[in-house]
């Protein structure tokens, strides 16, 4: 538990949700996926607010480090895997995050921190099934390759 | 005045993602170790960021419209159907194998790192083969 950050982790997640309710003032969900994915090809008179969301995303994580931030956490390879074996891995992880958020419509934003806080079923029976495969998941890689 | 809402909705989700260790795959992979050396750091990110929707959705979805905006545009479907259970497996398999979901990848693009920008195309590749294969570029047309 050497790494354990509450307060950082907490306080990162308050304003995550202020940021999803801003988001739901102006009427739309903050789900990362969807911002995405429906930006893909982009529709007319549906497509600047999400473009800015995610500029908002990239200058806003580039702002925490340029305000002092402490990122020396960043971990790009947990499993410890050579430079082919991780672009690999991160191939195949990509395509199934990206697949699999569109077709289960939304992320760890629009069914975590948004669908959990609307109460919606549908967000949490994907929250738990997503979580547990995870879980899963980094068992068997924890298992094969150790680290 | 709603796009300006929306980019600054997406500062502070970034700022969030980085203050909060989200952004390192490394610290997803350590929360969903839990037989490892288990870190629960990101219980407190989804517990912040779920603290306060609870309580501000309440209020912010009794409105009759949104402060900003144009409409409520919020998801209706109600049922269980194959395609969310199905979706948030395959989901849960990549952010297992990868650490990044969605959010924290794009945000990460910040960082300059080679590797993450392949897991954004690859992500985005993933988004268009599902779309074909399920008829989602003939519903958005």
């Amino acid at each position: 538990m050497e790494n354990f950050t509450p307060v950082s982790s907490l306080i990162g997640g308050i304003i995550l949700g202020l940021s999803a309710s801003l988001l739901l003032l102006a009427g739309r969900i903050a789900g990362v996926s969807g911002i995405l994915s429906n930006l893909i090809p982009p529709q007319s008179g549906d497509a600047l607010w999400r473009i800015l969301f995610i500029a908002g995303l990239i200058v806003g994580a580039a702002a925490y480090p340029l305000l002092g931030g402490d990122m020396s956490f960043l971990n790009m390879n947990p499993y410890q895997l050579s430079d082919n074996a991780h672009y690999l891995l991160l191939i195949i992880a990509g395509l199934l995050v990206g697949g699999g958020t569109y077709i289960g419509a939304g992320c760890t934003s629009g069914h975590g921190i948004c669908g959990l806080g609307r109460l919606s079923l549908r967000s949490f029976t994907a929250v738990m099934i997503f979580m547990a495969v995870a879980v899963v998941t980094v068992f068997i890689m924890r298992s094969l390759v150790g680290g | 005045m709603f796009n300006f809402i929306s980019l600054v909705a997406g500062l502070l989700f970034g700022f969030g993602l980085a203050l909060s260790g989200m952004v390192s795959p490394g610290k997803v992979i350590g929360f969903l170790d839990l037989t490892g050396n288990w870190d629960p750091s990101l219980a407190f990110v989804m517990g912040g960021g779920v603290l306060v929707t609870v309580i501000s959705f309440r209020f912010i979805l009794k409105l009759s419209a949104p402060v900003f905006g144009r409409g409520f545009k919020l998801p209706t479907k109600q049922d269980l159907d194959k395609y969310l259970i199905s979706g948030a497996v395959l989901f849960g398999l990549g952010w297992g194998l990868g650490g990044f979901c969605p959010g924290p990848a794009l945000s990460s693009l910040a960082y300059g790192n080679m590797k993450v920008v392949v897991f954004v195309l690859s992500m985005i590749g993933g988004i268009i083969v599902a779309k074909l294969a399920t008829g989602g570029f003939r519903k958005a047309a």
